[in-house]
């Protein structure tokens, strides 16, 4: 098997990966952001398992949410009450929108995993104090996972994971920055799955199954075949578990080579400093990595950030890939759309209810964004 | 449905203090609109928000949701939520955001618009919305934010965030300080405490009198009556007034008035108003002889006097702010309904599916659950914007609370 192929299964089935962890032994608490500190339930001997969800029929979810909830909160739902989670130990909710607080109170209410926590991150990043605060909540956390396991998170095995996490974040970056350089060594749906399958894979390994894959891509078998002239593009937003979504583009004479997406590379951005006190240094990493919009750094940090990465991977082009009802990201948008475009950049708006929009709507805006970049 | 029935319900004696609330109203908004010819300041704040300190330094604290819940008694909001549309804003969002953001770049609206901020105040007390929103307004009026973060309690308020969120008292009066150039008096923050206290008490007072039978005023009344407690808290205006609605309520309870002449049946409103259905909604009811005796929202502004000490309002403030209704867990929601439908014997709950607002409709599902579960009674939900008046259907509505109506009557 070739490693790429343990990663496409793995995104492809998180969770019948994720049962497989459990069945070994380990036990597995599920998280929907990338706030959630992997790191410190890893530490723990713990999997932390990123859920993502169904967009399949949500009878279940639809009788605790209403149809104005994004597809991703609704959809991970389902998949705790419908048994599909059976195997979870429980479950972790950083503080993040507001549907994602009200999810955690239906969650606790509703699900019958054993372990449940909030952790409840400072929405300020602008404040010296916000930073002891999330110390403080982090230390919480692991009090309340130390009480459920039994057993103490030492500094050690904290630092061994910090080490892992950080090798493994860096992998990643590299893979990105890999593409960004030949948008044609590996198709962006395969770099999608990558990066989801890394919050799904056995940590421990990962850090060694990205550096076969990246050899894997180095040495050509993954290439597209794609030129390039296409037209540079960048995706943001807060996920896109939409591979076809990929293809799309290339097909269109696109090709993704940068993102600014949860599950893309606002999940690896950032490094934990190995030196000195390890929840500290975990607790930095989140004032330091881009923010999401749930967060204020200040009023013009996204943007700039947007902006940059632009300019950095010479971006001619970005999409916003929006899920329908996702708040944060809709009061963004019109600003960000008015900052991109002084500065040259030009911007499009996919909103996304649960399956992409029809094939043919959303074709022809492709085509046409990208034609005229 | 007699033709008695249609007609009744819908004329007890109005309200004597209706009249001193729209005076009040009209000289605030005067003041707030000519600051500054006068020299004073204006700041734009959150409805939740911790707005003694604004008033201990002569600050005029302006209020888009009250001016929000103004647009969409005015029906205005529908025209106003488009043009933030095609500003790119979203329809699925917050139709106070999209009415304000749009009445910021027009200045449409009943009034013509609010007058510009010289400073501007977000507590996420209510939710995440409000930070983007005024993000937003910061960067249009390129004037400063304070981001007043005040983390949510799903089960506690645990030690950290009482640090974090005294560390942000501080941080907010130097900010006020620095904003205005002028030091805080703590004498006059403490007089405004008080003030702020004892005006939230006769207000929770007069959401009392509801209590009785009949009840001397309806939710409906409340949210007219409620502008005082959000743009005045904290002025010796506010006090007075309530003080005198109070006697008003109490007079009315000794002559046996009632809000709605011929009460018999007796509901709990959750969510927000729909401003622009106000009164036929209150009519609706009314004709079925149905009084709204008490709601989650009007109560909102004195859930604080539980945690507030007397004479230490400015260190209290933090728990009374962070523990405010829509920053706690879904279960401790349910239970304060629950206590409510229980203090003012209802009949039923009609819960306000409110599009706008995430974080006070999702868990209106389990919260209904757990009310029919422990109360056994009758459940209505009614899905709308809350000023965007293309979101409701009239006829759907009508046909539920007649639904709804028939259930209760069928129970007594
Ligand atoms: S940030 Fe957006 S997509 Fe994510 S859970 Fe919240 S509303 Fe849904
Ligand atoms: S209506 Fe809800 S979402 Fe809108 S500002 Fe108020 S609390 Fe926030």
């Amino acid at each position: 098997m070739n490693e790429l192929d343990h990663f496409l299964e793995a995104a492809d089935q998180p969770e019948r990966y994720g049962a497989g962890i459990k069945a070994g032994g380990t036990p597995v608490l599920g998280y929907l952001c990338s706030y959630a500190p992997e790191e410190i339930i890893h530490a723990a001997g713990v999997h932390p398992l990123r859920l993502f969800g169904t967009l399949e029929s949500t009878l279940h979810a639809d009788s605790h949410l209403q149809a104005y909830c994004c597809s991703l909160a609704r959809g991970v739902l389902e998949t705790a009450l419908d048994g599909t989670l059976e195997f979870l130990d429980g479950a972790v909710f950083p503080h993040t929108c507001d549907t994602i607080q009200r999810l955690s109170d239906i969650w606790r209410l509703n699900t019958p995993f054993d372990f449940f926590a909030d952790v409840v991150h400072p929405v300020r990043l602008d404040a010296g104090f916000a930073r002891e605060y999330l110390e403080d909540t982090l230390q919480r956390f692991k009090r309340e996972l130390e009480a459920w396991s039994g057993s103490k998170i030492d500094d050690a095995a904290l630092a061994r994971s910090i080490e892992t996490f950080n090798t493994a974040r860096k992998r990643l970056d590299d893979l990105y920055r890999m593409r960004s350089r030949d948008p044609g060594c590996i198709s962006g749906s395969r770099v999608s799955s990558i990066v989801k399958a890394s919050m799904i894979l056995n940590r421990d390994e990962l850090p060694g199954r990205l550096s076969r894959l990246l050899e894997e891509i180095e040495s050509g078998r993954y290439r597209t075949g794609a030129t390039d002239d296409r037209k540079r593009l960048l995706v943001a937003g807060s996920l896109c578990d939409h591979p076809d979504f990929y293809s799309m583009v290339e097909n269109l004479g696109g090709v993704v080579v940068w993102d600014d997406l949860c599950t893309g590379s606002r999940a690896f951005d950032g490094f934990i400093d190995p030196s000195g006190d390890p929840v500290k240094a975990i607790a930095r990493r989140y004032f330091e990595r881009r923010p999401c919009p749930s967060k204020h750094l200040s009023n013009t940090a996204r943007a700039e950030a947007l902006a940059s990465m632009a300019e950095e991977h010479g971006v001619q082009g970005i999409i916003f890939f929006l899920l329908k009802f996702c708040d944060p990201h809709a009061f963004d948008y019109p600003y960000l759309k008015e900052y991109l475009e002084a500065k040259n950049i030009p911007v499009t708006l996919i909103e996304v209810e649960d399956s992409l929009p029809p094939e043919g709507q959303l074709t022809t805006r492709l085509e046409t964004f990208i034609y005229t970049l | 449905m007699t033709d008695d029935k249609k007609t009744r319900g819908i004329q007890s004696p109005p309200i004597a203090m209706d009249a001193k609330m729209k005076e009040i109203m009209t000289g605030y908004y005067i003041e707030a609109k000519t600051a500054a010819d006068s020299g004073k300041q204006v700041a734009w704040i959150t409805s939740g928000g911790p707005v003694e300190p604004l008033i201990a330094m002569d600050i005029i604290p302006v209020y888009p949701e009250n001016h929000g819940a103004m647009i969409g008694a005015s029906k205005m909001g529908g025209a106003l939520c488009e043009q933030a549309e095609a500003m790119g804003y979203s329809g699925d969002l917050c139709s106070y955001a999209r009415s304000d953001i749009a009445s910021s770049v027009t200045n449409g609206g009943p009034i013509g618009g609010l007058p510009r901020p010289d400073m501007l105040v977000a507590c996420n007390n209510i939710c995440g919305t409000v930070m983007k929103w005024y993000e937003v307004l910061a960067r249009y009026f390129d004037v400063p934010l304070f981001i007043f973060d005040t983390p949510m309690c799903h089960t506690d308020y645990h030690e950290e965030s009482k640090r974090y969120v005294k560390q942000q008292v501080l941080e907010y009066v130097a900010f006020l300080e620095q904003v205005t150039g002028k030091k805080l008096d703590y004498d006059r923050m403490d007089h405004v405490g008080k003030l702020s206290l004892e005006g939230q008490r006769y207000w929770q007072a007069v959401l009392d009198t509801a209590a009785s039978r009949p009840s001397p005023l309806t939710a409906f009344d409340g949210f007219y009556h409620l502008a005082l407690i959000v743009t005045l808290r904290g002025t010796q205006v506010a006090v007075d007034y309530y003080r005198d609605l109070l006697a008003e309520m109490k007079d009315r309870v000794a002559k046996g008035i009632g809000a709605v002449p011929n009460e018999h049946y007796r509901l709990l409103w959750d969510n927000l108003p729909i401003w622009y259905r106000l009164k036929w909604l209150s009519n609706k009811f009314a004709a079925h002889d149905a009084a709204l005796v008490a709601d989650t929202y009007n109560t909102a502004w004195c859930r604080s006097l539980r945690y507030i000490e007397d004479g230490n309002f400015l260190d209290s403030m933090a728990e009374g702010y962070t523990r405010m209704y829509l920053n706690i867990g879904v279960d401790q929601m349910a239970d304060t309904i629950i206590e409510m439908a229980e203090k003012y014997s209802v009949d039923g709950l009609v819960m306000h599916s409110n599009r706008s607002c995430k974080p006070y409709s999702f868990g209106q599902y389990d919260i209904q659950r757990m009310v029919r579960e422990r109360l056994g009674i009758p459940c209505l939900l009614i899905e709308s914007h809350m000023v965007d008046e293309r979101s409701f259907s009239e006829a759907q509505t009508e046909t539920r609370i007649d639904a709804f109506m028939e259930l209760i009557r069928n129970r007594a």
